[in-house]
């Protein structure tokens, strides 16, 4: 496909929709397709046929939309209204409404005048709930690749740095590295081979962000990975995936195939001299396999065990070679980026955060679901307003961001504005985006105990302060939790937290005991309660 | 082609009249019989006769030309691949911060209680019980996983009826 195409094609796309008079958009992601939205999606395409509105009404699958609890969502293009809690049985009041003709579907409409839809902005999942996941002239249409044409036209690959630079992007994996500076680093290696990696190994439990972009908009991904490719010089790409990501994988394979038949990836992409290929490894269930040279470990077909840095992956990564590892969020950013530069990217969020970030609200919380927000919103915006408060009537206790790696938030800090920095100096981390908020029926003690089983199960072994020293916790935590513990295991905890933070290989490791800091620090009168 | 029973828990059959072979020899030669590929190799493997038996890792550990010990170490490293049979029915547990704060600890109990420990199956072969960090489905905590189904917003008696109709011992 040439440039002009791509530009046909989308015109070409759109006019096919102006002609519809309106698509219903089926949540076909996990969470609605476990509560049977494939079998509305069936229902609604029958009725479609049935009523003989074929060439006017259309209904597809689309990614997510967000307010997972009340699933099987359905987003009306025509009427602009979205449904919730859709059964196959309301086919035909959905095709009714959206034909124009009758006012049953009214007792399915979600309001979406509530903080949960006003209140988010979207970047990243400005696709997800809007487009086919499986149609590639869907992403087309939504001036999909046209960053990437835009890229090899006009720009070197230099610039695409620059930019990326300018923007003020960060990893979204966590930890929160310049995506700029990685990139210029292997960039400047002077290597003719190189390697991007996405990691898509999200394994926190509570985390369901990137599993989400995978399965909504798959090409914005693959496009971030590409404009990575001519920026940094490399020209092979894999995506890490989780193997319990079935559908997000599926999606991949075909987007994928989809994007090779139309040169959009592979060799001579849009008629230029620029060749990248992309390849899926799927991940075994090791949630070590997070982190970077694990990963790198696993790609290699070997345990995926970490090892020292330096040399640090974009030195020395995959095979040896100058390797580039962001996080499926952070390359999703990059198309948008290069598309409205980046004066607009950092006129979001705060002076050292930029941008937006998702985040996968769950535990107890009204509305669990996916929702992106400007960094700097407060979490007292993203849980009371966002996300409806606590249900039951039962009061906020603490919010758990950062899974295993992170650590547990009280009231006092619900003020504080999300960030990088922020998030770090009271003890947690941004993480990978997951939310947990956490009522007051729930023992802190326990969400310790929890987590520490969590790390001890997902020990890989290799050093011995994280194999050993995460069953000692564990089982100083279960012994408390039993009520045998004294204060001398108080002290103990924290000691061996400080030994993990400072000796252990990995991040796992050094990260592993975060939670029982914090709850230690914040709820230490449920610990004392206990070892009294 | 001859569609091949992964989930039935017999043991690797005769390599006679058996195309599974074949297809494992397949996905071996389209990765040119590299070493690096040895998890897509067991991925594939584990697809096609269900679990993974030592002679199939010996016979995998010969073509990629890797020491024995370094395919059982990969094999054994990471939680996905099996080396035992599964049960009839396969039901997982989400234990991830959203499923365990929404009591999944209460759901792998019953389980745990008339079937197996968590990782193990049942004496009859009908239940394999594992326990699964977080299938992204948080929004409707507890979660499971039964056949590779999802099922959401799980409560202990309706997980005992399902039980009942698998035919699980009471």
């Amino acid at each position: 496909m040439t440039i002009e195409e791509l530009l046909e094609q989308q015109e070409a796309e759109l006019e096919r929709q102006k002609q519809l008079k309106g698509r219903l958009m089926c949540c076909t992601a996990a969470g609605c397709a476990s509560s049977g939205s494939e079998e509305v999606k069936k229902a609604v395409q029958a009725e479609i046929k049935n009523q003989g509105l074929e060439g006017t009404l259309e209904c597809c699958g689309t990614g997510c939309l967000g307010l997972c609890s009340r699933g099987p969502l359905v987003k009306s293009t025509s009427t602009g209204r979205l449904y919730a809690e859709v059964a196959a049985s309301d086919a035909r009041v959905l095709v009714e409404a959206a034909a124009g003709s009758g006012e049953n579907a009214r007792r399915l409409e979600l309001d979406s005048t509530q903080p949960f839809f006003t209140r988010q902005t979207k970047v990243v999942l400005s696709g997800s709930g809007k487009l086919d996941p499986e149609r590639l002239a869907d992403y087309i249409a939504q001036g999909g690749y046209q960053a990437l044409s835009k890229a090899l036209a006009e720009m070197t690959p230099k610039e695409v740095v620059e930019l990326i630079k300018k923007s003020g992007l960060r990893g979204r994996g966590g930890a929160g590295y310049p995506t700029g500076l990685k990139w210029e680093l292997v960039a400047k290696q002077p290597s003719d081979l190189k390697y991007v990696v996405c990691n898509a190994d999200e394994g926190d439990p509570g985390a369901f962000m990137d599993r989400s972009v995978l399965e909504g908009d798959p090409h914005r991904v693959l496009e971030g990975m590409a404009l990575a490719g001519y920026a940094t010089g490399a020209q092979q790409g894999f995506i890490y995936v989780r193997g319990e990501y079935g559908l997000a994988i599926q999606r991949l394979q075909l987007a994928i195939r989809q994007a090779e038949r139309e040169r959009l990836l592979g060799s001579h992409i849009l008629e230029t001299n620029f060749n990248f290929r992309v390849d899926l490894r799927i991940g075994a269930g090791a949630f070590v396999c997070g982190e970077e040279t694990a990963l790198i470990a696993s790609i290699e077909g070997q345990r995926g065990q970490p090892r020292q840095r330096p040399p640090y992956p974009p030195e020395s990564g995959l095979w040896g070679k100058p390797t580039l590892i962001n996080n499926v969020e952070t390359f999703a950013n990059v198309a948008p980026i290069l598309t409205n530069g980046s004066e607009w990217f950092s006129a979001m969020g705060t002076p050292k955060s930029k941008g937006t970030k998702v985040f996968a609200l769950a535990g107890k919380i009204v509305n669990t679901g996916l929702i992106e927000v400007p960094m700097g919103v407060t979490l007292r915006e993203v849980i009371f307003e966002i996300g409806g408060g606590i249900p039951d009537g039962r009061k906020f206790k603490a919010a758990q961001t950062g899974g295993p790696s992170g650590g547990c938030i009280p009231a006092e800090f619900l003020d504080l504005p999300i960030d990088y920095e922020s998030l770090a100096k009271i003890g947690s981390i941004m993480g990978s985006g997951g939310l947990i908020v956490i009522d007051d029926t729930q023992s802190m003690v326990d969400v310790a105990r929890f987590f520490m089983e969590f790390c001890m199960d997902e020990s890989c072994g290799k050093c011995i302060p994280c194999r050993a020293g995460t069953v000692q916790m564990h089982d100083i935590l279960d012994r408390i939790l039993k009520g045998n513990g004294t204060a001398a295991d108080l002290d103990m905890l924290r000691e061996l937290s400080r030994l993990l933070q400072e000796t252990s290989l990995c991040g796992l490791g050094q990260s592993a005991p975060n939670p029982v800091l914090s709850t230690l620090k914040y709820f230490s009168e449920e610990y004392e309660a206990l070892t009294k | 082609m001859t569609a091949t029973t992964t989930s039935q828990p017999t043991a690797p059959a005769a390599p006679a009249r058996d195309n599974r072979e074949k297809m494992l020899e397949r996905a071996m030669t389209k990765h040119n019989y590299s070493g690096f590929a040895l998890i897509e190799v067991l991925h594939t493997a584990q697809g096609l006769y269900g679990f993974l038996t030592m002679p199939l890792l010996n016979t995998i550990a010969r073509k990629l030309k890797l020491p024995p010990s370094r395919v059982l170490g990969v094999a054994t490293f990471y939680h996905f691949f099996q080396l035992e049979p599964k049960g009839e029915h396969t039901f997982v547990v989400c234990t991830g911060t959203a499923c365990y704060v929404a009591g999944a600890r209460k759901i792998l109990d019953v389980l745990e209680h008339r079937c197996a420990k968590s990782g193990g199956t049942s004496a009859d072969g009908k239940v394999s019980v594992g326990s699964a960090r977080c299938i992204g489905c948080c929004g409707l905590a507890p979660a499971l996983i039964e056949d590779g189904r999802i099922v959401g917003r799980v409560t202990a008696e309706q997980l005992n009826n399902r039980l009942d109709q698998v035919g699980a011992k009471p």
